[in-house]
């Protein structure tokens, strides 16, 4: 589903923040993505949602290599990547539901399918009673499962998720890799960068190592 | 990968929610609105107005369009008959179309309506006012050389006091008005140009104070068509408002210069009043503002939205 193959990515300022990195992703797969901070895990994020571009080497998600797709498709690629912030990235003007119902909006879904999948989604998160408020009434950790809604809403193959726990207490982050696997069970495929040692430790799936831009070992279950 | 399909209803929905949408962004910051439409009607009032005073300025010298005439006062001891003879024998001329004969009766009436200066022609003992002869001649476009030798025979005429030609005064007014209309384009484009400024700037404000906003929404896969859209609405709306507004200050103006005009017409015995175009500028300027406003949003969003990228 995501094949890395000897990668590379420079950024301007010469500093080599992926260099040589091959892994493999399978369809329906869930995995981590450790690491020291600085060590690329968000660069490889990025290179997946195509925020960023491989400076050298291959990167396929979904049968398309992202090397050759051109500029103008972007948006469409990225309809098919759910992706969870460890800021959440919520617009503070809109209600829950609204934000949740973003990419549907974008994507020129029609009215009635809107409030069906963003009541399913929002009711699968455990808020459908909050749609009607604006996410600064919520906390930390509804902020997160608002933005794991609207990632999940238009039923993407792939969930992409940066640090997603990175500002909630233990209890709440079980809470959220509780909700990731659900998605996992369902078919999604789920990949999650964290440095929460502790807590996937005790999850069974595979961890991805990374160190200085390199892949330092993966761990299996 | 799913890719883009074309649905006509899809299309006219999004450009509504984009319509809606733009103008609640509007309406949720009145103060500031207001503000930007005020101004923007201010630019667009003022090219408005000075087209409609020409308008009727040129209104004015048109009623004179056959004005290329030539008076001959006549002689004072002439007779009705041989002054009637005189404009008969005149119109045979080959260069001379017409000729309207007016006695020095008529002409002292016609004066004291134009004049108002009747008490002052009631005290002199008899009428000062010659006889004339009014003619016109067959090519109006008369060149100036073509027109004085005219000028000069008819002069000659014993029976003719003094030949004038009107032309003149209106050949100036003509020029005036030419010079006031180039005037007035120039400082239409210019301000049109500031109204494409004024919704660029404020577009561009727009955009970025909504900056997070428009990278989220192309990390979950927003178009630039879809994130573009919204802004050239706002623009398009910020024109079409300043266009009514612009109408209503208008309207507003020519309502306060019917009194004063109708009363300074009615000094010159004309019953002349300002015409508005009310109607035509009901829709014009509102269009114009319309155009210049999405003008405008385009300038801005085509050079600050794609440099806007998650990052």
């Amino acid at each position: 589903m995501i094949q890395f193959t000897d990668v590379h990515k420079r950024y301007p300022n010469r500093h080599e923040a992926l260099s040589g990195l091959s892994f493999h992703l399978l369809k329906g797969e869930m995995a981590f993505l450790t690491g020291h901070s600085g060590a690329g895990k968000s660069t490889l994020l990025k290179l997946i949602a195509l925020i960023e571009r491989s400076s050298h080497g291959q990167v396929v998600v979904n049968n398309q290599n992202l090397g050759r797709l051109p500029k103008r498709k972007i948006p469409y690629y990225r309809r098919q990547i759910g992706l969870v912030f460890q800021d959440h990235n919520l617009l503070h003007d809109r209600t829950v539901f609204d934000n949740v119902a973003l990419p549907l909006i974008i994507a020129g879904e029609n009215h009635r399918e809107i409030g069906r999948r963003v009541r399913a989604s929002l009711d699968k998160v455990g808020l459908l009673s909050k749609e009607r408020n604006l996410p600064i009434a919520l906390s930390g950790g509804e902020q997160q499962r608002v933005g794991i809604a609207r990632a999940v809403v238009n039923r993407p193959p792939i969930l992409l998720a940066d640090e997603p726990t990175g500002n909630l207490d233990p209890d709440l982050s079980r809470d959220i890799m509780n909700l990731f696997e659900q998605f996992n069970q369902v078919g999604t495929t789920v990949f999650i960068a964290t440095h929460d040692l502790d807590l996937i430790q005790t999850l069974p799936y595979r961890q991805i190592i990374l160190q200085h831009g390199r892949l330092a070992g993966q761990v299996s279950p | 990968m799913k890719s883009p399909t074309f649905s006509l209803t899809n299309y006219l929905i999004r450009h509504l929610q984009a319509i809606l949408f733009s103008l609640g962004q509007l309406w949720r910051q009145p103060l500031a609105t207001l503000m930007t439409i005020i101004v923007i009607g201010i630019a667009l009032v003022l090219p408005a107005g000075l087209y409609v005073l020409l308008q009727n300025m040129n209104n004015i010298s048109d009623q004179w369009d056959d004005a290329s005439q030539i008076t001959l006062f006549l002689e004072k001891d002439l007779s009705e008959t041989q002054a009637e003879n005189l404009s008969s024998k005149l119109q045979n001329w080959p260069e001379i179309k017409q000729t309207d004969y007016q006695n020095a009766d008529r002409s002292l009436i016609e004066f004291r309506q134009l004049s108002g200066l009747g008490n002052l022609l009631d005290s002199l003992p008899d009428n000062p006012l010659p006889a004339i002869i009014i003619v016109y001649p067959a090519d109006e476009n008369l060149r100036p050389d073509a027109i004085g030798s005219l000028l000069a025979r008819l002069e000659d005429l014993p029976e003719v006091e003094q030949a004038q030609l009107d032309m003149e005064w209106l050949q100036r007014l003509r020029s005036i008005n030419k010079t006031i209309q180039r005037g007035i384009s120039i400082l239409a484009i210019l301000l049109s140009l500031s109204v494409l400024l004024v919704i660029g700037n404020t577009i561009r404000l727009a955009i970025l104070n909504r900056q997070s906003e428009i990278q989220v929404m192309k990390l979950v896969g927003a178009t630039n068509r879809f994130i573009r859209r919204p802004f050239l609405y706002t623009g398009f709306w910020y024109g079409t408002l300043g266009g009514v507004f612009a109408w209503l200050t208008l309207v507003l103006t020519m309502g306060l210069l019917t009194g004063p005009i109708r009363e300074l017409a009615g000094h010159y015995g004309s019953d002349f009043s300002l015409e508005w175009f009310a109607g035509y500028m009901f829709v014009t300027l509102p269009m114009i503002g319309a155009s210049l406003g999405a003008s405008g949003a385009w300038l801005a969003v085509s050079r600050h939205l794609h440099t806007i990228e998650p990052d």
